[in-house]
C-alpha cells in the first residue's frame, strides 16, 4: 500500500482524461493499490555503439506532467533507466531496448530517459513483451539538431496492463519522429506527448493499434506547439475485431498564442472488422494564434469496403485473404515506415494470425 | 472449348423506391475463341449484365440461369466463379490502399492456380505484361489503382486479364477514356489473350471505336434491359450510322 500525497488524485473516470478508461482494469494502479514490486524490467539488448550509454541514475523529471500515474510513479522510483546518446553521434544501427514482463501479482513503476545531444542522430526501438502490470514515465530529451527514430511496440502477452507516458521534449530545430505500435496487452494506456521548447523543430507521430475481443488500447496524443515555427504531423490507423475490442484515440493539439509559424496536421483512421467493437475518436485543435502554416485534422471510422472485396474477389481472391490483404494494405503506410523487414514481417504475421483467431 | 450459357436473365437492384427490375430476361451464348459486342445506349442495362454475372452483391437475381460449361455459376461466390474462368474487367476499377500491384497480382494467381506460382518465372511472366502494355516496371511496386490514371486502370485490367488466363471475359466498357494509343495497345492485349488461351469475349461497349481493332464475331443491341436485335459485325457498321434511336423507343 502506498501512502503518497498524490493520492487524493485518485481518478474516478468522470476526469475528460478518464473517461474511457476501464479504471478496474488498471488494476490499482490508478488509485495505488497495486503492490509494488521490485522488477527493472527494461534493458539493452546487443552492444552498445561508442557514443551511447544506457545505465540507471538518479534524474529529476524533465516536464511536469498532471497524469495521476506518472506522479505516482515519479514518488516511487528516483531511479531512472536512461540511454543516452552523445552529442554529434551518428549512430547507424538501430539501438535496442527489450523488455519481457514476468510479473502480474506486483506492479512495476518505470522511469525511462532516452537523451540525444545536440546533433546526435539515432534510432531507438523498444520492444515490449511479456506479462506484467506495469506503469511507466518515458521521457526523452532531443537537444537542438539532434534527430531520433523512436519505434515502440507493444507486444505483450493478453493479460499485461500497461500505462504510459512517452513525452518528448523537443529543442531547437530537432526531428522527432516516433511510431508507437499497440497489438497486444489486456489494457494498453499511451499518452504520446510532445513540447517544443525552442522554434525550428518537428514532431511526427505515428502510430497503428489493432485490438481483438475484450482489448482496451487507448491513444491520447498531446502535442503543444508553445514556440513559434513548429511542425506537427500525427497519423493513426487502428483496427479493431470482436467483441468489447475497444480502442479510445484523443488528438490534443494546442497552438498557443506565441506560436506563430505552427504546421499541422493530425489524423486517425479506424476500421471496424466486425459488430460488437467499438473505437472512439476525438481530435481536437486549440488555436490561439491565427498567424500559422496550416492546421487541420481528419477523423474516419468505417467498415470493410464491399467495392474492394469485390474487386479482389473477382480475382479469385477468397474472402478471407481478400480482408487479410486490405486489413495489411490499411496498416502498410505506417508500418513499413519502420524500415525493419524482420520487425515489420513479425507484425503482419502477428496482425494475420489474430484475423484468422477472430474469424473476421 | 468453355460455354457460358445465360437464359432468361432477370435482374434488380435496390433503391430508396424498392427494387427496380434492370434486367428483364437476357438470352446469350458465348463460346471459347467467340466475341460478343453488346452495344446499347446509356442505362440499358449493359453494366448490370457484366456485374450480375461476376456476383456483385449489390444485384438480385430475380430470374433465369447463368451456367458456365453447365456448372451453375449464379450459385457460385465471387471468387468461386473467378476460379470457374471468368473475369471482368471493370470499367471503373477500385482503388486498395496499401497492396501493391505485384503483391495483388501474386495473390491472385496463387487463388487461381492452386499453388504459389515459383518466383523466377513468375517475375518473368509479370515484366512481359508489363511490357506487351506499354507499362513502367516502376507500376508493380504502386498500389492496386491508387493514382492511376484512366489510362492505366484499363491497361492494368487487360494486364490481369493476360496473367490470369480466364476463359471468358467480360470487358465493361474497357475502351471508354482511352486515347487512340492506349485503346490499340489495350486491343492488341485483348486479342493476344484470344490467340493464346481461346478465349471468349463479351465487350461491352457504346461505340464502334474498338470494334476496329477488335472484331466481333456477333454483335447484340442492348436496350432496356433485354437483347433487341442480334447480328454480325456489320450490324455494329449500321449502328455507326444510324445510332440507337430504332431501338430506344420501347
Amino acid at each position: 500500500m502506498s501512502l503518497l500525497a498524490t493520492n487524493y488524485l485518485t481518478p474516478t473516470g468522470r476526469e475528460e482524461a478518464w473517461r474511457f478508461t476501464p479504471l478496474k482494469r488498471l488494476r490499482g494502479l490508478h488509485d495505488g493499490l497495486a503492490s509494488l514490486g521490485n522488477h527493472t524490467s527494461l534493458y539493452s539488448r546487443g552492444n552498445l555503439a561508442t557514443g551511447v550509454s544506457f545505465s540507471l541514475e538518479s534524474l529529476e523529471p524533465l516536464a511536469s506532467s498532471d497524469d495521476v500515474i506518472i506522479e505516482r510513479i515519479r514518488g516511487i522510483s528516483p531511479q531512472v533507466s536512461h540511454l543516452h546518446i552523445a552529442a554529434n553521434s551518428e549512430i547507424s544501427e538501430p539501438i535496442l531496448l527489450g523488455r519481457r514482463g514476468a510479473a502480474l501479482d506486483s506492479a512495476e513503476h518505470s522511469r525511462v530517459r532516452i537523451s540525444l545531444g545536440a546533433h546526435a542522430v539515432a534510432t531507438v526501438i523498444m520492444e515490449n513483451t511479456g506479462a506484467c502490470l506495469l506503469a511507466e514515465d518515458l521521457e526523452i530529451a532531443l537537444a537542438p539538431g539532434s534527430r531520433l527514430s523512436f519505434i515502440t511496440l507493444q507486444e505483450f502477452e493478453s493479460t499485461s496492463v500497461y500505462t504510459a507516458r512517452h513525452h518528448a521534449v523537443i529543442d531547437k530545430d530537432a526531428q522527432f519522429k516516433s511510431i508507437t505500435i499497440t497489438v497486444g496487452g489486456d489494457l494498453v494506456r499511451i499518452l504520446p506527448t510532445v513540447e517544443f521548447i525552442s522554434p525550428g523543430g518537428s514532431a511526427e507521430l505515428l502510430g497503428v493499434y489493432f485490438a481483438t475481443a475484450g482489448q482496451f488500447f487507448e491513444h491520447r496524443i498531446h502535442v503543444d506547439h508553445a514556440v513559434p515555427h513548429a511542425k506537427s504531423r500525427v497519423n493513426f490507423k487502428g483496427a479493431l475485431t470482436g467483441r468489447d475490442a475497444h480502442t479510445v484515440w484523443i488528438g490534443d493539439v494546442l497552438i498557443r498564442a506565441a506560436a506563430e509559424g505552427t504546421d499541422t496536421y493530425e489524423l486517425n483512421r479506424n476500421l471496424l472488422l466486425s459488430d460488437g467493437a467499438r473505437a472512439d475518436s476525438v481530435p481536437n485543435l486549440e488555436i490561439e494564434t491565427g498567424e500559422i502554416i496550416g492546421a487541420g485534422h481528419a477523423s474516419t471510422t468505417g467498415r470493410f469496403d464491399d467495392e474492394q472485396l469485390f474487386y479482389l474477389m473477382s480475382r479469385g481472391i477468397s474472402l478471407e485473404d481478400a480482408k487479410r490483404l486490405v486489413v495489411r494494405g490499411f496498416f502498410n503506410e505506417i508500418i513499413t515506415e519502420i524500415g525493419i523487414e524482420e520487425i515489420i514481417n513479425r507484425l503482419m504475421v502477428r496482425i494475420d494470425t489474430e484475423l484468422e483467431k477472430a474469424g473476421a | 472449348m468453355s460455354t457460358l450459357e445465360i437464359r432468361d436473365l432477370k435482374v434488380s437492384v435496390d433503391t430508396d423506391a424498392g427494387a427496380v427490375e434492370i434486367l428483364k430476361g437476357v438470352d446469350l451464348t458465348i463460346k471459347s475463341g467467340q466475341t460478343h459486342a453488346i452495344m446499347g445506349p446509356n442505362g440499358s442495362g449493359k453494366s448490370t449484365l457484366a456485374y450480375s454475372i461476376a456476383g456483385h452483391p449489390k444485384y438480385t437475381i430475380v430470374g433465369g440461369s447463368v451456367t458456365l460449361d453447365g456448372a451453375d455459376v449464379l450459385d457460385m461466390t465471387v471468387d468461386e466463379r473467378a476460379k470457374a474462368g471468368l473475369f471482368l474487367a471493370m470499367q471503373y476499377p477500385v482503388e486498395v490502399p496499401g497492396v501493391s500491384v505485384s503483391n495483388f497480382l501474386r495473390t491472385a494467381a496463387t487463388a487461381l492456380r492452386g499453388e504459389a506460382p515459383k518466383l523466377r518465372t513468375w517475375t518473368g511472366e509479370v515484366k512481359d505484361a508489363m511490357q506487351a502494355l506499354n507499362m513502367d516496371p516502376a507500376f508493380a511496386f504502386r498500389n492496386v489503382n491508387e493514382g492511376f490514371s484512366g489510362g492505366e486502370k484499363k491497361r492494368h485490367e487487360i494486364m490481369q486479364l493476360e496473367l490470369l488466363k480466364p476463359k471468358i471475359a467480360i470487358l465493361d466498357e474497357t475502351d471508354s477514356g482511352l486515347d487512340v494509343d492506349a485503346l490499340r495497345i489495350v486491343s492488341e492485349g485483348v486479342n493476344r489473350a484470344k490467340d493464346k488461351n481461346n478465349l471468349g469475349v463479351v465487350l461491352i461497349t457504346h461505340y464502334t471505336r474498338i470494334l476496329q481493332y477488335i472484331k466481333p464475331d456477333f454483335v447484340h443491341v442492348f436496350s432496356n434491359g433485354r437483347i433487341v436485335e442480334e447480328g454480325g459485325a456489320d450490324l455494329a457498321d449500321k449502328l455507326e450510322t444510324k445510332g440507337y434511336a430504332d431501338y430506344v423507343s420501347n
